[in-house]
């Protein structure tokens, strides 16, 4: 969100995020650098107040549908405490487990319990670890102007990769980790570098071409876990052998808690994707080819082979991100290994603006969001599916600022809605 | 519909037409053709069935030898492949050439795969159509946001919430037809959150469509947990649709069980299908639309209301795509499970994109998946040389191949995904 402004290195970069067809009429009085301080101030209230509206949202959802709420509204003119009772208990143990799960456990604090009182912290980590990275996936290509659907895929034929390299092969410890990884990397740009070259060469939209490299690499991880090769032994299910102990991630905080070194590379990658996109010359043609593609060429930038690189590179960190579940949490590669995380990346990165540093913050929080849901499902009944349903609302309500203000009569402030994807002809 | 299909020209009109795209299809038909007809064995029979049920009078049985059926066929696309290319270079469409290549090199194929078994072939087309119904539903939904000017990347949550509400509705009135009413309902509420989004708010269309689509799984998912699984009698056992037989129609040989034995969706697809394109070619509210997708600036300077049409068309659209999803219930399973849709949705956006934004292309793209989709389930069963996976990875491989190779760059309408603003 506001990260995306302040570390913009060019005003091609700003007005990216305009309309550049139709500019705003009037711009406020004031220097540039006070506009910018009043926008990014409001940029985070805004943000802040989208998380409370989506919450607030998901709590009436939580509550209309709650078996106690229902049960006590049927005798309400009787007795209109027990309904308010009733929702107020639904909601403050919904949300305090959410919080709880996400973050601290408070009672294990006050035994003194450290392990198990941040074991919640250490699970929104865990979970969150692939989230950003895959939501690297998806910014980096958004950065130019491309709308990659296919982390998914590209983080499923990377399992295919950096799986086998990880069980096959017999390696010295950590240099064992870094082949997988790299592997990994590797078959993800190049399933997405399918799709960006296709885009350059013919023309075909990678929205559709993504889509069906996810179901074509769906069934050959499928088909490999059937084969000799890559199926564990002695097993008739699709399952592949456990990773050798030299390919896997270390612990951070010892085995109690399962937060591991991918979190470390996470931030690693972060890092690098921003130097990549704010500091480089690659960077700077990227967000030149994404803000305007017909500027670029006429520029005399290469707009097709921007697009492959935007690609590739979006693709690898799909690779890197599913490393976070093969050689981390899972140790295995099963058809499941994925999970939605390549769908759930391309929320992370629409609220992280498609910055390398938004998109850390949005991973942590949806990371949170679905650590602290299971621990809700678990204690309350709450179904995880509302995690969902917070997630969208919440980018919902930041891709469209303008509504946020008139719930809560905000006034002033820049009404720019989010801009990311083109359209077909774009 | 061959005016509209005709293939853009890519350089300017004076400049010598390429051959690359009949190329290509020669290429494809000598390939493919000559690998089937190299696997198929030369001592086995395919048998293809053309009856099912009683219509008018029976095809009999087609028993041939396997090789020479692949090869004769084998041969048909690449004749067809070659007429096209005095086509093309003429400019004239080859559409036709480009069907029947596509037709033969598939009965060429299964002329190897179901060698010593005896292929359904009516009732696979049954399946086909059936596999098709919600990706035409949507195709249509897609077809009309994206021609008024608003990307529908949402077809999949439109399709999810009419399959939820169908059943739902149906469930609690034990209603069918309440059920199949509430259906387009849920979809034209999702619309509305997308209109209001996309032409209210200017937000990124295809940002809006993505979230609406998370939203819809979750929220259906949720409900789902705290009602349709707990008391699944109540909430979630809807009746279904029965099945209609048109009399005479019904008793022609193969069309009539395809397409007359059906239940009402289907009939209402049909319905659909032609109002979409009769719609949009043929009325003044037709050419409103195409308007504000194509150039909306002109549009509203003759009083065209830009976001208004749009608002309207993307609820009518979701509609549409709602009703698409009653079929996952109330047409086909009854019951509703979750994320039931499946990746339909997306499936019948490559549709759209694949039919060049014109109903009847889509519709043609649509059922070509369902047709790829079937092949695969009718393969399973008569047991197959190729592994599962790679049938069902066919359909997604045979789009990526069709929207590289032969489709090429696609024009959007002008303003589709573009906001409209006012300028004051």
């Amino acid at each position: 969100m506001s990260e995306d402004r302040s570390e913009s290195p060019s005003p091609i970069l700003d007005s990216r995020t305009r309309d550049t067809l139709h500019p705003p009429a009037e711009p406020p009085p004031g220097t540039s650098a006070e506009i910018r301080r009043s926008v990014l101030g409001m940029n985070l209230l805004v943000s802040f107040l989208a998380v409370v509206l989506a919450l607030l949202i998901g709590g009436v959802l939580i509550v209309v549908s709650s078996p106690e709420v229902l049960a006590a509204a049927y005798y309400f003119f009787d007795r209109p405490a027990d309904t308010f009772q009733a929702i107020w208990q639904t909601l403050s143990s919904a949300y305090s487990a959410l919080f709880q799960g996400a973050i601290v456990n408070l009672s294990a604090l006050s035994e003194g319990d450290l392990a198990r009182a941040f074991y919640p912290l250490s699970e929104s980590i865990t979970i969150a670890s692939p989230l950003i990275v895959a939501g690297l996936a998806v910014a980096i290509p958004f950065r130019a102007g491309l709308f990659n659907i296919g982390a998914q895929g590209q983080m499923t034929f990377a399992a295919i990769g950096g799986g086998y390299v990880g069980f096959a092969l017999a390696l010295p410890a950590g240099l064992h980790l870094a082949a997988s990884i790299i592997v990994a990397m590797a078959f993800g740009a190049f399933w997405a570098g399918i799709a960006g070259f296709l885009k350059a060469r013919t023309g075909a939209h990678e929205v559709i071409t993504t889509i069906m490299l996810n179901y074509i690499a769906l069934y050959l991880l499928s088909w490999v876990l059937n084969q000799d090769w890559f199926q564990r032994e002695g097993r008739n299910d699709p399952i592949s052998p456990i990773l050798s102990d030299t390919a896997v991630f270390p612990n951070l905080f010892g085995s109690s808690l399962r937060i591991h070194g991918g979190f470390l590379a996470a931030l690693v990658a972060v890092v690098v994707m921003w130097w990549v996109l704010n500091r480089t010359t690659l960077g700077f043609r990227i967000n030149t080819v994404g803000a305007n593609a017909s500027a670029a060429r006429t520029a005399g930038m290469n707009v097709g082979r921007t697009w492959i690189i935007a690609m590739l590179l979006g693709g690898a960190m799909a690779g890197l991100a599913v490393t976070m579940n093969v050689n981390g949490t899972d140790k295995v590669v099963t058809a499941g290994v994925v999970g939605a995380i390549g769908f759930d990346a391309i929320t992370v990165a629409l609220l992280g603006r498609a910055s390398p540093f938004g998109v850390l913050w949005a991973g942590l929080l949806f990371g949170g969001l679905r650590a602290g849901g299971l621990t809700m499902q678990a204690q309350t009944g709450t179904p995880i599916d509302i995690v969902l349903v917070l997630q969208a609302l919440i980018v919902l309500f930041i891709a469209a600022p303008a509504l946020v203000r008139a719930v809560f009569r905000i006034r002033g402030g820049s009404s720019e809605a989010m801009s990311l994807a083109k359209g077909w002809n774009g | 519909m061959s005016a509209v299909m005709t293939p853009i020209p890519e350089a300017p009109a004076i400049a010598p037409v390429s051959p690359r795209r009949p190329l290509i299809m020669i290429a494809i038909a000598v390939v493919l053709g000559g690998l089937f007809t190299w696997l198929a064995p030369a001592d086995q029979v395919t048998t293809f069935i053309f009856n099912l049920g009683e219509q008018f009078f029976e095809i009999p049985d087609w028993a041939v030898n396997s090789r020479a059926a692949a090869g004769a066929f084998a041969v048909i696309a690449i004749i067809a492949a070659a007429v096209a290319w005095p086509l093309h270079m003429r400019r004239r469409s080859v559409l036709w050439p480009s069907f029947v290549m596509g037709a033969a090199l598939v009965m060429s194929f299964l002329s190897w795969v179901a060698a010593d078994e005896r292929l359904p072939v009516t009732g696979l087309l049954q399946g086909s159509l059936l596999l098709a119904v919600p990706l035409v539903f949507g195709a249509m939904a897609g077809v009309l946001c994206e021609r008024s000017g608003v990307i529908n990347i949402n077809i999949e949550g439109q399709l999810l919430a009419g399959a939820f509400m169908g059943a739902v509705i149906g469930s609690l009135t034990v209603n069918v037809y309440l059920g199949l009413v509430a259906a387009p309902l849920a979809g034209a509420l999702i619309g509305v959150l997308l209109a209001v989004f996309a032409t209210r708010y200017f937000v990124d269309q295809v940002v809006v469509g993505v979230v609406l689509n998370v939203l819809v799984i979750g929220l259906t998912g949720f409900l789902y947990s705290r009602f349709l699984s707990e008391d699944p009698d109540r909430w979630n056992n809807p009746p279904r649709l029965p099945n209609i037989t048109i009399p005479v129609l019904s008793e022609i040989p193969v069309v009539g069980p395809v397409m007359f034995e059906q239940n009402l969706i289907v009939y209402l697809m049909y319905i659909t299908v032609i109002l979409v394109q009769v719609g949009l070619f043929s009325t003044r509210w037709g050419l409103r639309v195409r308007a504000v997708g194509e150039h909306p600036d002109a549009a509203d300077s003759v009083g065209i209301r830009v976001n208004s049409v749009r608002f309207r068309t993307v609820v009518l659209g979701a509609a549409v795509a709602g009703l698409g999803g009653a079929f996952f219930t109330l047409g086909s399973v009854g019951a509703f499970g979750r994320e039931m849709t499946a990746g339909n949705g997306f499936i019948a956006l490559a549709a759209v994109i694949f039919g060049r934004w014109t109903p009847l292309g889509s519709l043609g793209a649509a059922l070509l998946f369902g047709f790829a989709y079937n092949l695969q389930n009718v393969l399973s069963i008569i047991g197959s040389p190729i592994p599962s996976q790679f049938l069902l990875m066919a359909p997604y491989l045979v789009t990526l191949i069709a929207v590289v190779g032969l489709v090429g760059k696609v024009r959007a309408p002008a303003a589709d995904g573009i906001p409209f603003r006012k300028s004051t």
